[in-house]
């Protein structure tokens, strides 16, 4: 079936199935790579992208479900150049080591600065429950975000 | 991982939903949040030929307060209800379970109608909706009946909901000053799921407990209102002798489950001192 998908402000018209995830519409299909498959169970948050603004995990959803909506992923963050200040965060605290979970990291990082109050500490790590680094140990990971959530 | 391959129809309303489910049958299910059905079509545990996408219907999203009830649509998400503002201030137990479940992308999309039908023994809602008396509300294209949450968690996975419905509505009593209520889970590390979970709903008359729901999932197959503990409570003093001996009759007579990660021995015994955990906080000492 045909269906289009508006990612990143850019509407791609892409021939799926049905059985078709959404990351995977967005990798192969329209040639997204910086949304990355990890686990593909649902657990490690790698696959996270914006749906009219809010963190999902795009493994865990078809992708003809996503016709209509907004999209965001990585590669839409940054503006005329200029990273997003969650990137810039990330890059400036060390908040990566191999990268890989580095996406879906800025994405759920990008939905917290938007809807959570409770940006201590703590409760920074419990929100981040849904996406896992086995590099890093967290620690840069955390410290870009509090940074990133001063900027804003 | 790919599932097996289904036709997908999208329903733009309920009743659009009720006459696709009466035409396919059993063939068919709905697709709510997805957040279980779609792990399950990954690993082809579930293989329906036929789904019928609701994620959009948005009647059946809205958090209301109306009377003595706070009426909640099916597909609210766990999201919705852990920041909703009528929720935080007139059922709070019920945002801070929705808040337990799993992480920001799961509580985005998965629903709490979608949770309660799938009744996972081991899922946040079910202890915390019998303790709080909840109802459920269940329509096919012939009809609309109530179901009381003490007749709808069946078996393990299977709720009292025929193929043809739609659970559209949940509706819970809004507290009064002189009930509290209280939920814990203690989940398993990796999969966040409940090794053992239990929620409260305790009526005072001053000093003494005049009612009490006492509910647990997670260690038994069904999650199930602790009928023995709850009599036990009624009349008793609220303090920590009366929680204690409570803590005695958990699960008394009930097969609790064990497995590879904590066997049954263990869980009957952090049923007992969670129950006891969840009630201090419940009573607030
Ligand atoms: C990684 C991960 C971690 C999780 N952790 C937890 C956790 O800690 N605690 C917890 O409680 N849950 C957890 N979940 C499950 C999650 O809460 C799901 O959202 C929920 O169980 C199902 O809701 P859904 O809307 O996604 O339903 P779906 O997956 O769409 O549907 C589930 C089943 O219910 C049926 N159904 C859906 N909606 C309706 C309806 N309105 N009427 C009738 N039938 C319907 C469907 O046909 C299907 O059979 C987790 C899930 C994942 C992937
Ligand atoms: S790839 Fe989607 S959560 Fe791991
Ligand atoms: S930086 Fe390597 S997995 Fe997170």
């Amino acid at each position: 079936m045909r269906i289009n998908l508006k990612i990143n402000g850019e509407n791609y018209e892409l021939e799926v199935e049905p059985r078709t995830l959404l990351v995977y519409a967005i990798r192969e299909l329209a040639g997204l790579t910086g949304t990355h498959v990890g686990c593909d169970t649902s657990s490690c948050g790698a696959c996270t992208v914006l749906i009219d603004g809010k963190a999902i995990k795009s493994c865990t959803l078809f992708a003809v479900q996503a016709q209509g909506s907004d999209i965001t992923t990585v590669e839409g963050l940054a503006k005329d150049g200029e990273l997003h200040p969650i990137q810039r965060s990330f890059k400036e605290k060390h908040g990566l080591q191999c990268g890989f979970c580095t996406p879906g990291m800025i994405m759920l990082a990008c939905d917290i600065l938007e809807n959570e109050t409770d940006l201590k500490e703590d409760n920074l790590r419990r929100l981040l429950k849904g996406n896992l680094c086995r590099c890093t140990g967290y620690q840069n990971i955390v410290d870009a975000i509090s940074d990133a959530s001063m900027v804003k | 991982m790919i599932p097996a391959p289904f036709e997908y129809y999208k329903a733009n309303s309920t009743d659009e939903a009720l006459k696709l489910i009466r035409d396919f049958g059993e063939e068919a299910k709905f697709l709510a949040g997805g957040q279980s059905l779609i792990p399950m079509m990954k690993v082809r545990f579930a293989r329906p030929t036929k789904l019928i996408d609701i994620s959009k219907v948005q009647e059946l999203r809205y958090i209301s307060l109306d009377g003595d009830y706070i009426k909640i649509g099916g597909l609210t998400t766990h999201r919705e209800l852990e920041k909703s503002s009528i929720i935080i201030e007139k059922i709070p137990v019920l945002a801070h379970c929705a808040h337990e479940i799993a992480d920001i992308q799961i509580r985005n999309v998965g629903t709490i109608g979608g949770s309660l039908a799938h009744a996972d023994p081991s899922a946040d809602y079910p202890p915390v909706v019998l303790a709080l008396n909840a109802v459920i509300v269940a329509k096919s294209i012939a009809q609309e009946r109530e179901i009381p949450i003490n007749d709808f968690f069946l078996e393990a996975f299977t709720a009292e909901l025929r193929p043809d419905e739609l659970l559209v509505e949940i509706k819970i009593p809004v507290m009064k000053p002189n009930e509290k209520a209280a939920y814990i889970k203690i989940g398993h590390p990796a999969t966040g799921f409940s090794v053992v979970n239990c929620a409260v709903k305790i009526t005072l008359d001053k000093e003494k407990i005049e009612k009490a729901r006492v509910a647990f999932g997670g260690f038994v197959t069904v999650p199930y209102l602790d009928e023995k503990v709850g009599e036990f409570l009624i009349g008793k003093p609220a303090n920590i002798d009366t929680i204690t001996q409570a803590s005695e009759l958990v699960a008394e007579g009930r097969e609790v489950i064990g497995d590879y990660y904590a066997d049954a021995d263990y869980r009957r015994h952090l049923a007992k001192s969670v129950f006891v955990r969840v009630m201090k906080k419940a009573l607030e000492i």
